[in-house]
C-alpha cells in the first residue's frame, strides 16, 4: 500500500489509467473488495496474484465497471465509477473464464457481429482471427462444438478486434497449450506497444514478477502488497 | 441505434436458423394449443368458427412467452450480456433488434396459426388486409412488451413463472383488439374496426417508446 | 418533527375512521332504492380513491427513482409502501364491490371497464410485489421494480378503453345500474362520505409513512451489516489492518 502511494506521487493523475483508493465493491451483500487500493499508469502491465477467493477476479470486474462500488475513490480512464460504470462503455475489454461470445455462433460469425456493433471492418475480423491462429475450419464451427483452448482463442480474438484502452485478462494462461501461452504474451506485448494498459491475474508469481511492471498481491478483498516487477514483457517481440 | 438493432436482428435470426428452436418447439406447441382449443369447444363447426379468432390469439400469447424466453436466454449465456455492454452495444438498439427478431418469429407463427384457423376451425376470411394489418400492429406490441419484460425478469429467480404473471395482464388490450379485428376480418363489413386498430397502434407506439427509453436501465438491473 | 406529524396523521385516521363508522352505521338513513346496502358508499368509493392514489404515487416515485438526478432510496421505499397499500385497498375495493353488487345488481361481477381495469391493476401490482421477492441486490430490485411500476401504470388507461369498447360495442350495457334515490344524497350521507374520504386518505398516508420508516430502518441495518461483512472479508485474508 505504501508502494502504491509512492508510485502515485511520481505519476501525474492524467497519466493514470486507473486509480483505486480504499474501494469497497459489493456483489449482492458480500464485499468482494473490502477497501482495495491500487493504481496503474497508462501503457503499463499490472499483474495481480493471490490465492483463490482473494478478490482478483472481482478487482478486474470492478475495473470494468461491472461491480458497483459503494465506498472509496474509483477512477478508470478518467471516469468516476461511483457515478456508474456506463461511461466506460466501449473502452474496456474483459477476458475471463467466459468467452462472452454466443455459443450458437461460430467464432467468425461472433466477430462479424461484434465488428458491426463496434464499427469495425470485415477485414479487421479476418486479421483478429489470424492473430490468434484460428484456421478457417475452426473459425466457422459453432463455439459450442469447440475445445476449451479453441474457445479461449476465440475469446482472445474478440479482444484483438476491439483493442480496448484497458485490457483486463483473468488468468489468460489457464487451460492453454504452450504455443497459446506464447501467443497471449505476444498479444499483451502488442497491446502495450499500442498504448493500451493491461491488468492480468496470474497463479504463477515468478512469471508475474518477470513480465509485469508492477505486481499486486491480494488477500481478503484488499491489496496487501505492491512490488515493482522486471517489465520483461517489453522484450517480447 | 438502428445499426446496432440491425446487427442484433441478423444475429438472432441467424441463431434461430441454425438451432431451429422456434421451428421444432414453439410451432408444434402453438399448433397443439389450437387443436386442444378445438377439442374444448368443438365439434360444432359454427362454434369453432366463432371462437377461432380468440383461440388463435390465446395461442399466440402463449407462444410469445416461449419466443421471448428463448430470445433472452441467448443473451444470458455466460458473460454474454456483460461483453455486449462492455463492447458498447447501444441499449436502445439492443431492444429494437431483439424485439424485431421476436416480431419476425411471432408473425411466422401467426401466419401458420391463421392458416390452421381457416382450415381446421373454418374461420371465414373476407378482408385479408385487415387480418394482416391488425396482426402486424398487434405483434409489434407483443414483441415490444415481451422483450422489455423478458429482460426485466432475466436476472431474477423463477423467471419462467414470473414472466407470464407480469405480462399477461399487460397484454389484455392487445388480445381484445386483435381478436376483434380478426372477427371483423371474417365478415365483409359491419363490425367497427377503427377503435381496435387505434388501440393496437397506440399500444405498439407506447411500448416501443418505453423500451427504447428504459432498456438501458433494464440492462443495468440484470 | 416529521415523525410527530406522522403520529398526528395516524391519530386523525383513527378518529375519522371511528366517526365514519358511527355516522355510517347509526346516524345516516338507509337509501330508498338501495336500502341498507347504500352504506357501502362510506367504504367502497373512498377505498377505490385510495387505491388509484396509491398507484399514482407509486408511478410518480418510480419515475423519480429512475431519473438519475433524483435517484434516492427514499423514492424506492415510497413506491414499495404505496404499492403495498394499493394492493391491499384494491383487494378490498374488489371485495366490497362484489358484496354490494350481488344484492343491488344481482351479480357479483360485470365486465365493466372500470371493474376490469381495477382487477387487472390488482394483478399487475401483485406481480410487482412478486418481482421484488425474486432476488438480486437492493439496487437491482429497486430499479427493476421501478420500471415495472412505470410500464404497468401506462397500461391502465389502455386496458380501460379496450375493455370499455369491448363491452359496449359488442353486447351493449347488460346490467341496469340503479342509482341512489332521485331525491339526491341526503345531507348526513354527503357529510359522512366526505368524512370517509378524509379517514381513508389519512390512513393511507399513515400506513405509507410507517412502511417507509420500516424500510429505512432495514437499510440502516444494511449499513452496519456492511461494516461487519467488510471486517469478515478482511479476516478471510488474515489482513489485520488496512491503512489508507
Amino acid at each position: 500500500m505504501k508502494m502504491s502511494q509512492d508510485l502515485r506521487q511520481n505519476i501525474p493523475p492524467s497519466d493514470l489509467a486507473f486509480n483505486f483508493v480504499d474501494v469497497v465493491a459489493l456483489d449482492g451483500q458480500f464485499p468482494v473488495l473490502a477497501g482495495a487500493t491500487l493504481c496503474g499508469a497508462k501503457g503499463t502491465l499490472t499483474a495481480v496474484i493471490g490465492g483463490n477467493g482473494a478478490g482478483k477476479t472481482s478487482l478486474l470486474r470492478t475495473l470494468a465497471g461491472l461491480n458497483a462500488t459503494s465506498r472509496g475513490t474509483a477512477q478508470v480512464l478518467g471516469c468516476d465509477l461511483n457515478l456508474g460504470g456506463g461511461q466506460l462503455v466501449g473502452r474496456v475489454g474483459l477476458f475471463g473464464h467466459n468467452t462472452g461470445l454466443y455459443d450458437e455462433l461460430s467464432p467468425r460469425d461472433n466477430l462479424r457481429f461484434l465488428a458491426k456493433v463496434t464499427r469495425n471492418s470485415k477485414r479487421a475480423v479476418d486479421e483478429a482471427l489470424a492473430a490468434v491462429d484460428l484456421n478457417s475450419r475452426v473459425a466457422s464451427t459453432p463455439l459450442s462444438r469447440l475445445s476449451a483452448g479453441q474457445r479461449r482463442r476465440a475469446g482472445l480474438s474478440a479482444m484483438v478486434l476491439r483493442s480496448p484502452e484497458l485490457w483486463l485478462l483473468d488468468e489468460p494462461h489457464a487451460s492453454l497449450d504452450p504455443a497459446a501461452k506464447v501467443l497471449v504474451d505476444h498479444l499483451v506485448a502488442g497491446a502495450l506497444r499500442a498504448g493500451s494498459t493491461v491488468v492480468l491475474t496470474s497463479h504463477e508469481p515468478e512469471l508475474a514478477f518477470f513480465m509485469a511492471d508492477q505486481v499486486a498481491e491480494m488477500a481478503g478483498g484488499v491489496v496487501t502488497k505492491i512490488t515493482r516487477g522486471q517489465g520483461g514483457i517489453s522484450d517480447v517481440s | 441505434m438502428f445499426r446496432d438493432a440491425w446487427a442484433i436482428l441478423v444475429k438472432d435470426l441467424r441463431i434461430e436458423l441454425r438451432t431451429r428452436v422456434g421451428l421444432w418447439q414453439v410451432l408444434p406447441f402453438a399448433a397443439i394449443s389450437l387443436i386442444l382449443f378445438s377439442f374444448a369447444l368443438g365439434p360444432k363447426a359454427s362454434t369453432l368458427a366463432h371462437g377461432a379468432a380468440g383461440m388463435t390469439w390465446v395461442g399466440v400469447l402463449f407462444a410469445t412467452f416461449l419466443v421471448v424466453g428463448r430470445s433472452q436466454s441467448l443473451e444470458m449465456g455466460t458473460g454474454v450480456s456483460e461483453a455486449q455492454r462492455l463492447a458498447g452495444v447501444d441499449p436502445a438498439g439492443m431492444f429494437l433488434g431483439k424485439a424485431a427478431a421476436v416480431f419476425v418469429q411471432l408473425l411466422a407463427i401467426e401466419a401458420l396459426l391463421g392458416l390452421g384457423a381457416k382450415l381446421l376451425l373454418h374461420m371465414p376470411i373476407e378482408r385479408l388486409w385487415l387480418l394482416v394489418a391488425s396482426s402486424v400492429l398487434a405483434t409489434i406490441g407483443l414483441a415490444a412488451v415481451g422483450t422489455l419484460y423478458g429482460a426485466i425478469v432475466a436476472g431474477a429467480r423463477a423467471r419462467e413463472t414470473l414472466l407470464p404473471m407480469l405480462v399477461l395482464p399487460v397484454l389484455v388490450p392487445v388480445l381484445i383488439s386483435a381478436v376483434k379485428c380478426w372477427q371483423a376480418a371474417s365478415v365483409s363489413k359491419g363490425l367497427a374496426i377503427g377503435e381496435w386498430l387505434s388501440i393496437l397502434a397506440t399500444f405498439a407506439v407506447v411500448y416501443l417508446a418505453a423500451g427504447i427509453i428504459l432498456y438501458g436501465q433494464v440492462q443495468e438491473s440484470q | 418533527m416529521k415523525r410527530y406529524g406522522l403520529t398526528l396523521t395516524g391519530a386523525l385516521a383513527a378518529v375519522t375512521l371511528a366517526l365514519t363508522a358511527i355516522f355510517g352505521i347509526l346516524i345516516t338513513p338507509p337509501d330508498v332504492t338501495q336500502k341498507e346496502y347504500a352504506r357501502f358508499l362510506y367504504l367502497h368509493p373512498p377505498m377505490a380513491w385510495v387505491a388509484y392514489l396509491a398507484f399514482g404515487v407509486a408511478a410518480l416515485s418510480s419515475i423519480l427513482y429512475l431519473w438519475p438526478r433524483t435517484r434516492r432510496a427514499y423514492f424506492d421505499h415510497l413506491a414499495l409502501a404505496a404499492v403495498e397499500s394499493g394492493v391491499l385497498f384494491t383487494g378490498l375495493v374488489l371485495v366490497t364491490g362484489s358484496m354490494w353488487a350481488e344484492p343491488v345488481w344481482g351479480t357479483y361481477w360485470v365486465w365493466d371497464a372500470r371493474l376490469t381495469a381495477t382487477a387487472l391493476m390488482f394483478v399487475m401490482f401483485l406481480g410487482y410485489l412478486a418481482l421484488r421477492r425474486m432476488g438480486g441486490t437492493t439496487e437491482q430490485i429497486a430499479r427493476r421494480a421501478a420500471i415495472v411500476a412505470l410500464i404497468s401504470s401506462i397500461n391502465v388507461p389502455l386496458v380501460h378503453f379496450s375493455v370499455l369498447w369491448w363491452n359496449t360495442l359488442h353486447q351493449g350495457p347488460s346490467v341496469l345500474t340503479p342509482g341512489l334515490s332521485s331525491q339526491g344524497v341526503h345531507g348526513a350521507m354527503a357529510w359522512t362520505m366526505l368524512l370517509s374520504f378524509v379517514a381513508f386518505t389519512s390512513l393511507f398516508v399513515w400506513m405509507v409513512g410507517r412502511r417507509i420508516r420500516l424500510e429505512q430502518l432495514r437499510s440502516g441495518v444494511g449499513n452496519d451489516a456492511l461494516n461487519d461483512a467488510i471486517a469478515a472479508r478482511l479476516a478471510e485474508g488474515d489482513v489485520v489492518e488496512v491503512s489508507a
